[in-house]
């Protein structure tokens, strides 16, 4: 067993983790106090400042619509951890519950449900959920639930396969023999030994999610207007790209980080 | 080899029934009654009593199943709302500037990640290893949207060597080309380093570098045709992925490819066209993939006896 206090010291060893860690932490403490750090309200419109470049006042300039593009920012890092986190908790419970009975208990029950992961899997990346948000229109629900449609199936798959290595081990048979149920070998036994590559996982998993959202919100389709989100400010930002660079750049670097610190930790 | 082939078939059979009865349940998904959706609220009743009949949407679901089923074995993907084309026909004529532009990104792909992935194995923890292993983060940290702006930003506007946007000659083809290849050259030229390494280390090279080849080639004459392997089999995976990457690099180049047939399909509302895409787009994927898991036997004799 690591404790809590070891993997803190393991992680402020390696500089790269620890760098994306506090990035992280930075990222979600301006995204929970977004209303209160914003220097100004994210769709506050001053068309007369349209586009101007960053001054005292707007650290990171104003868009077309003359909106604060900082705390148009703040604000859109709300929505891309909610999407992240969203998405990550409505995939791993389906993803879970379904990976450990498939791979517990094998048969007809593991054959089905391994022909669905692949069914969904013929969809490549993003093209399940833009048709599904497509057809829903666009709204924070809509793409948590278009990308958890797909999101499940990794999850599935890492618990069958964990499944598939624990189930064989001794201790298991043991508990077996000693006469426990096989929904509470499973349950108690098996399951909670299978979990830990599952972290991982879905760490990377909320990367993906905010890449995805900024990726469906880029075409439209992701969160309506006018809450920002990081997607749609770049595809607003782009048609100025001559003239007011920054309305693309702010964005764009935001989530090269926050992509690039998931990475890292 | 014929045997496997047929067998692989045969399980794609499944899969493409079942990614077509998905993409059949597609328009069921929009709230409400997809008609309004398409016309309006305000349409007149008896458009809409039309367009539902055009659409078969007034018949029982089982007959628009079993409908979809025959019009898609005869390649009829129905008609689309907006141009009142054959939904086929639109798609057919928009795949050429697609796969031009995907071929175009794997090209590039290759291009930027063979050489670097040999170096960075030929001299692991070197300064160029570090570099690759930089570059290759980067890639992967930036998605298609970031790293498209900000390609124009230095290569049209500050430098003025490439257009902006558009379709035409090859000098329109190099953004989106390195847009949509980026993220796929930083995933192949770490499979290939850390492919090769492992290659490296096998008997077979040492054996060489002990007759007196050099290193370099022992690792290049030897090493790098086993170490391509799985590169081939990600390279096939990321290639599907690399044609639904193309709605973002569509939309950002204005390329008039499926991806961007998709997006102004979707504004329309014009979900049969919307439909035929997706399904396009997905079947394309199951065929890639099948071509990628036979090419794999052709270069990996021992696959074929499994």
């Amino acid at each position: 067993m690591t404790s809590p206090g070891g993997v803190f010291k393991r992680l402020v060893r390696h500089r790269g983790a620890g760098a994306g860690l506090a990035f992280l932490g930075l990222l979600c403490a301006a995204a929970i106090l977004a209303p209160r750090i914003a220097p100004f309200d994210p769709s506050g419109q001053s068309l007369d400042a349209g586009l101007s470049g960053a001054s005292a006042a707007h650290w990171l300039g104003q868009d077309r619509l003359g909106r604060d593009i900082l705390s148009r920012l703040l604000f859109g890092a709300r929505v891309s951890l909610l999407v992240g986190l969203g998405t990550v908790s409505l995939s791993i419970i389906p993803g879970t519950l379904i990976g450990a009975l498939s791979g517990f208990f094998g048969g007809r029950l593991d054959a089905v449900f391994m022909r669905l992961c692949d069914l969904l899997l013929a969809f490549p990346g993003l093209l399940l959920a833009i048709a599904v948000t497509a057809m829903l229109g666009p709204s924070l629900s809509h793409v948590i639930f278009a990308l958890s449609a797909l999101g499940w199936v990794g999850y599935a798959r890492l618990i069958r396969g964990q499944i598939l290595k624990v189930r064989e081990m001794e201790f298991v048979q043991a508990a077996r023999s000693t006469g426990a149920t096989p929904y509470r070998t499973l349950a108690r036994h098996v399951l909670p030994n299978a979990l830990s590559p599952l972290i991982v996982e879905a760490t990377f998993g909320i990367g993906r999610a905010v890449v995805a959202e900024a990726g469906l919100s880029f075409l439209g389709l992701g969160i309506a207007p006018p809450t920002p989100s990081w997607g749609s400010m770049i595809a607003e930002g782009r048609h100025f790209l001559f003239i007011a660079p920054h309305l693309t750049l702010a964005p764009g670097i935001a989530i090269m980080l926050t992509v690039m610190a998931i990475n890292f930790v | 080899m014929m045997r496997m082939a047929l067998a692989r078939l045969r399980q794609a059979v499944p899969v493409v029934l079942g990614v077509a009865t998905i993409v059949f349940m597609l328009i069921h998904m929009v709230p409400g009654d997809p008609v309004d959706a398409m016309l309006g609220e305000s349409a007149v009743a008896a458009d809409k009593a039309e367009l539902r009949r055009e659409l078969r949407l007034d018949r029982p679901l089982p007959e628009q199943y079993a409908d979809y089923m025959l019009g898609l074995a005869h390649a009829d993907l129905g008609t689309s709302f907006r141009s009142r084309e054959p939904v086929a026909h639109e798609i057919l004529s928009r795949f050429p500037a697609t796969l031009l532009l995907a071929c175009a990104s794997l090209a590039i792909a290759l291009l930027i990640a063979v050489p670097l992935g040999i170096a960075a194995a030929l001299r692991p923890r070197s300064w160029i290893d570090l570099l690759c292993g930089t570059s290759a983060m980067l890639g992967l940290s930036m998605p298609n949207f970031v790293i498209g702006p900000l390609l124009v930003l230095l290569f049209s506007i500050q430098l003025g060597i490439f257009p902006v946007s558009g379709h035409g000659g090859w000098r329109h083809l190099v953004l989106p080309a390195v847009t949509l290849g980026s993220g796929m050259s930083a995933i192949l030229m770490r499979m290939l380093r850390s492919s090769l390494l492992e290659e490296a280390g096998q008997d077979y090279v040492r054996t060489a570098i002990a007759k007196g080849m050099s290193a370099t080639r022992a690792i290049v004459r030897h090493a790098l045709p086993n170490a391509l392997i799985p590169v081939v089999t990600v390279m096939g995976l990321q290639f599907g992925a690399l044609l639904a990457g193309s709605v973002i690099t569509e939309t950002l180049f204005s390329w008039p490819g499926i991806g961007r047939l998709m997006v102004q399909a979707i504004d329309a509302r014009d979900y049969p066209l919307v439909q035929g895409c997706v399904l396009f787009v997905a079947l394309l994927t199951v065929s890639i993939n099948l071509i990628v898991d036979m090419l794999y036997a052709v270069l990996d004799p021992r696959v074929r006896h499994d």
